[in-house]
């Protein structure tokens, strides 16, 4: 399994043509705490920067970037009753959807665990 | 992903450090004048009412079987109770009656009491919108007399009286545009918007179809008149713009904007938010612009009634009139008859407006609230009312500038509010916790975190109908706080110290909403 | 030049004087420096009035006034999406609390718990008498509530067909129409024909699997009610929304709630409680929906939470569906709610009670069906409705509209006619609605049936 970055933030398991999405460590510290997360359907077909879900502050709203295109085969429900999932653990258990990827050549544009440390340094 | 990190909420921090609190706990747990109200459904009874009413007829009902047999369990309270719930409540709230609210972009000015029972007139408050114009012609002439001081005091031909409130004034504006647009066989997809404009802004185009783009700020708090220029095209519908802006500042080239934008083919919408600072002084017709709602519940002085009813008149040009939304009053000249254009009327004259967008005719109780407000300044109260805002905004400006950061005070003066940052706090204290320091001084704060363009911005509106006095009692709260802010002091984190309710943690509230009360479980069960 | 003393000004000249040297500017016009001179007027705008002290004023805004008919002056029976009841003298008094009255949003919730609690109370009543789990902070009326329904109705449900029932106050339908046009929403609508049903055969019929939602006003424009269960069933089955539009909130004190016969979204005209006729607003816009939608719905919201030392209280939430959070991604354009018609709502609300509410509706009710039976039995007058509330409609044997116009002319404010309301339908003109509430009394009952057996040329039975 790789686990990819993108500069917005979100980061992309691959595993075979599946492919998990969720927001990074510094995104969810950034937002503050998170009060509600809106996910894609089911079996929506999504484009590389589509917007595919909603994470929710008190006072901000973000959309979430389809990091690659895919068609989405699931949803983390857990974040329907606990969105502080994405603040304790958005690395892991705060994962957002999971898709099939249509496209594995849209990975190479993105970063590495390397890269990303040192473009949220930059930041 | 997109963020926005301005506006950090306001949650529980664990470890407050409190004041020096040796004080005595009460059996109450009230405290003197600050009383906590239980709610309603806690004191009230579904069994007990504050209104007698005479017997209904003996007749048999007629209601199709549909007779209510479901409990509605709302409680009832006697007058008594009723009229004491609410003043106790009440006396938790902070209002202009209570002092200074310096709340930037919001105009909040004193409102006159004459306003209030001009429009508790009988011939006013109890006249049904759909009676025979035959017997509303005052109510009629007093839209019309509204309207024609609007026309005057904007240097536009026309005005739609029926919005409801500023974005729904902005909502008739752009839907004007997009007829005008369509009129012509234009069909422009795209709404230009400042970066410091207002949400609303964004969200009404896009709610009548537009697509938005920003279009980008210069050092000056100005828009970018280079940039807005190489953005114009065949595609653009038009631009919002706010003058004076949300930064305070007035806009100098908005007759050069308003240019461009016309020999582009596009339409300009000016948000009116700000016109308590160049009413009477300035002409928005004199801009350029083609459309800009007016918001009579700031410049004209419409209490504001804890979040409505406001109302929101949209002038028009000559380009935009023919498409002004139905209903609105006319005259006719020969025996100063008054009489309601709407769908019956309009096609003989109107059939250009885009339509209706209320049930009736709009805010008539604000509409002579705002009449009132206006015969009283007449045209030279006005000017003067511009004038005295400006002056004191200025003065908050000039007087605060060595202890906050202005991040526009060294381009020139402000107009009718000032601008701070947040630029200098020490130990991570940021705007809010200031806000929350001025509540234990005894004031409302002001807006904070607006203009988006600004780092933990702080918007000042004093308005011109504070004093002086009242103004430099405002000025030294102000600078004490700042300076607390800048030399750290931690007691500003947990502020507000003394208010009814300390900081409320609006991360529960969001992630584990409760809207509307519940019968609590161990009540129930106690019941049974 | 004498200084004119403004009595809502209070800068002296020497204040103004004091505080330009303060700036360091020579004169207010100095502040002006950004304002291009060629677009400063160079005095008071001229062909306005001058400053007017507050008698003058008076005057000038009473005489506007007497030319009015007041409601309260004479027999009057007009409703149409808007009532005249008794407003209880605290209810005015308690709004008029300045704290009230010139507070803003309470967007700083430790010195806004006044507005707040009101609001959460509001909230709470409001879902109550619809039947519903939630209810928002209140829309500008009932007519934008109806559009918003159905803008959140085309969210939920991604579709963007919306069925009106004929019984919708056309108005309603006329604002509808209105933004459906720049929205490309679809919007399917007939008028009403004077039957007794409330159509809801045809409306069911038009329901598909591209159907956002169907609409259907409770009581209806001519006063009909009917069983919605029906409706929300087969929208139901089709994944489309039942939106339910109340125009008279006094008639649940009587009739079942939509929430009931299972509406999803409940929105109406909120005036009839508190706020007064005042021609046509501020009124206040009432909008439930079930909890499963909560997020989805448009306008302020009020919630429950606790404060740093554990106390409970209340703050607006879920503020991130709004435009000043999501620009153009938000629920609506929405910023201002109509609070102090809410606040006059809930109290009266308050005062009056399940108990009161019921009282009320019943006698609101049973005048209306003496009335009925009264005008009724007029030759040439014919009663539609089998069931209704408060308001109902007559088939008079000649057009309406002049009739009401010449009672008018005798103070008689008899209804609104169908010819108003639907100017271009010939086949509506002899409807005549009236409204009866608890503020009719027999006399004026007796002088309407009077003039109208007069203008129908006909004897009272």
């Amino acid at each position: 399994m790789s686990r990819y970055f993108t500069e917005e933030h979100e980061w992309v398991d691959v595993e075979g043509d599946t492919a998990t999405v969720g927001i990074t460590d510094y995104a969810q510290e950034q937002l503050g705490d998170i009060v509600f997360v809106e996910t894609p359907d089911v079996g929506a077909e999504l484009s590389q920067g589509d917007d595919a879900a909603v994470v929710e502050s008190v006072k901000a709203a973000s959309d979430v970037y389809a990091a690659v295109s895919g068609e989405v085969v699931e949803v983390n429900d857990a974040l329907e009753d606990e969105p502080a999932l994405v603040n304790s653990s958005a690395e892991e258990d705060g994962w957002f959807f999971r898709l099939t990827l249509t496209d594995k050549d849209e990975l190479t544009d993105l970063m590495d665990e390397k890269a990303y440390k040192a473009f949220v340094d930059d930041l | 992903m997109s963020m926005l990190a301005e506006g950090r909420p306001t949650k529980q921090e664990e470890n407050l450090i409190m004041p020096d609190n040796n004080l005595p706990t009460t059996h109450t747990g009230n405290r003197a004048l600050i009383v906590d109200e239980p709610l309603i459904f806690e004191i009230g009874s579904p069994a007990r009412s504050g209104v007698d009413l005479p017997d209904a007829p003996d007749v048999e009902s007629r209601l199709g079987g549909l007779d209510r047999s479901e409990p509605i369990s709302v409680p009832g309270l006697s007058e008594a109770e009723a009229v004491r719930h609410y003043t106790r409540l009440s006396r938790q709230n902070y209002a202009i009656d209570v002092g200074l609210f310096p709340l930037g972009s919001c105009t909040m000015k004193h409102n006159p009491r004459l306003n209030e029972k001009m429009a508790r007139l009988k011939g006013f408050a109890d006249i049904h919108p759909l009676q025979p114009m035959e017997t509303v012609q005052g109510a009629l002439k007093t839209i019309y007399e509204l309207a024609d001081w609007l026309k005057k005091l904007t240097g536009m031909p026309a005005v739609a009286m029926s919005p409801k409130a500023g974005a729904h004034g902005e909502l008739c504006g752009i839907l004007a545009i997009r007829s005008a647009l369509e009129a012509r066989g234009d069909a422009r997809e795209v709404i230009l918007v400042p970066e410091s404009a207002h949400g609303t802004n964004p969200a009404t185009a896009a709610f009548a179809g537009y697509k938005v783009e920003d279009i980008p700020a210069n050092d000056a708090g100005r828009v970018d008149l280079d940039a807005l220029k190489a953005r114009l095209g065949p595609d653009v519908a038009g631009v919002m713009i706010t003058n004076p802006n949300t930064c305070g500042l007035f806009e100098p080239d908005m007759k050069a904007i308003s240019d461009a934008v016309h020999d582009a083919g596009g339409l300009v919408y000016c948000d009116g938010a700000n016109f308590n600072a160049i009413v009477g002084r300035v002409r928005p017709g004199d801009l350029g612009v083609d459309a800009m709602h007016i918001n009579l519940h700031k410049t004209f002085s419409t209490p504001h009634g804890g979040g409505g009813p406001g109302s929101g008149p949209v002038v028009f040009s000559e380009a935009l009139a023919p498409y002004a939304p139905l209903p609105f009053v006319e005259k006719r000249e020969e025996d100063n008859h008054f009489y309601i254009v709407e769908e019956e009327t309009a096609e003989d004259h109107h059939n250009s407006s885009f339509g209706r967008m209320v049930a009736f005719h709009g805010q008539m109780g604000m509409f002579t609230r705002a009449l009132t407000y206006m015969l009283s300044h007449g045209a030279d109260g006005l000017k003067q009312v511009a004038e005295d805002a400006v002056l004191n905004a200025n003065y908050v400006l000039r007087s605060l500038e060595d202890v906050l950061d202005a991040p526009f005070g060294k381009s020139g003066p402000c107009m009718h509010e000032a601008l701070f940052s947040d630029d200098g706090f020490a130990n991570d204290l940021t705007t809010l916790d200031l806000a929350k320091g001025l509540i234990d001084e005894g004031y409302h704060p002001m807006t904070m975190y607006f203009p988006l363009v600004v780092h933990g911005a702080m918007l000042v509106e004093p308005t011109e109908t504070e004093s002086k006095a009242a103004v430099d009692q405002f000025i030294g709260a102000l600078r004490s706080v700042a300076k607390r802010a800048k030399a750290g002091d931690e007691l500003l984190k947990s502020a507000p110290h003394f208010a009814p309710r300390r900081r409320l943690d609006e991360t529960l509230a969001a992630r584990k909403p409760i809207l509307t009360w519940s019968e609590p479980e161990e009540f129930a069960e106690a019941a049974e | 030049m004498k200084e004119v003393n403004m009595r809502y000004l209070p800068l002296t000249q020497d204040d103004r004087q004091d505080m330009l040297a303060k700036i360091g500017a020579e004169s207010v016009d100095a502040l002006f420096v950004d304002v291009p001179k060629e677009v400063q007027l160079d005095g008071p705008i001229r062909d306005l009035p001058t400053y007017a002290g507050e008698m003058a004023v008076e005057a000038h805004m009473k005489a506007l006034a007497k030319q009015n008919h007041a409601a309260g002056d004479m027999p009057f029976f007009l409703g149409a999406g808007a009532y005249r009841h008794h407003v209880p003298a605290s209810v005015d008094h308690i709004i008029q609390r300045g704290e009230f009255l010139t507070a803003y949003t309470p967007y700083q919730p430790e010195i806004a718990q006044g507005t707040l609690q009101t609001l959460f109370e509001f909230q709470t009543q409001v879902a109550r008498l619809f039947g519903v789990d939630v209810a928002n902070a209140s829309m500008y009326d009932g007519s934008t509530a109806c559009w918003e329904a159905i803008v959140m109705a085309r969210r939920i449900t991604k579709r963007g067909k919306a069925v009106l029932s004929p019984g919708l106050h056309p108005h309603y339908v006329s604002v509808c129409n209105t933004m459906a046009r720049f929205t490309k929403d679809q919007l399917s609508y007939q008028v009403p024909s004077l039957d007794a049903g409330i159509d809801s055969e045809m409306l069911i019929d038009q329901i598909d699997d591209d159907t956002s939602c169907v609409v259907v006003q409770y009581p209806d424009i001519l006063g009909r009610i009917g069983d919605m269960s029906a409706l929300a069933e087969k929208a139901h089955a089709h994944k489309a929304l039942l939106i339910a539009v109340v125009t008279e909130p006094v008639a649940l004190g009587a009739i079942k709630s939509p929430g009931e016969m299972d509406a999803d979204i409940v929105v109406g005209e909120g005036q009839s409680l508190g706020v007064g006729l005042q021609f046509g607003g501020p009124y206040v816009g009432l909008f439930g929906c079930k909890q499963k939608y909560v997020r989805q719905m448009p306008g302020r919201l009020c919630g429950e939470t606790v404060d740093a030392e554990g106390k409970r209280g209340f703050v607006l939430t879920l503020s991130t569906r709004e435009q000043h959070i999501r620009r153009e991604k938000a629920t609506s354009n929405i910023c201002t709610n109509s609070g102090l018609c809410a606040l006059a709502f809930t109290a009266h609300m308050t005062l009056l009670g399940e108990k009161g509410l019921r009282e009320l509706a019943m006698l609101n009710h049973k005048k209306a069906v003496q009335v009925a039976d009264k005008l009724s039995s007029i030759n040439g007058v014919s009663l539609l409705n089998d069931s209704f509330f408060n308001e109902f409609t007559l088939v008079l044997d000649s057009d309406a509209r002049p009739i009401v116009r010449r009672l008018a002319d005798q103070r008689i404010l008899a209804g609104v006619s169908l010819g108003r309301l639907y100017p271009d339908e010939k086949k509506l003109a002899h409807g005549l609605l009236v409204a009866v509430t608890e503020t009719s009394t027999d006399d004026e009952v007796e002088m309407l049936a009077d003039a109208l057996a007069t203008e129908l040329g006909s004897e009272r039975l």
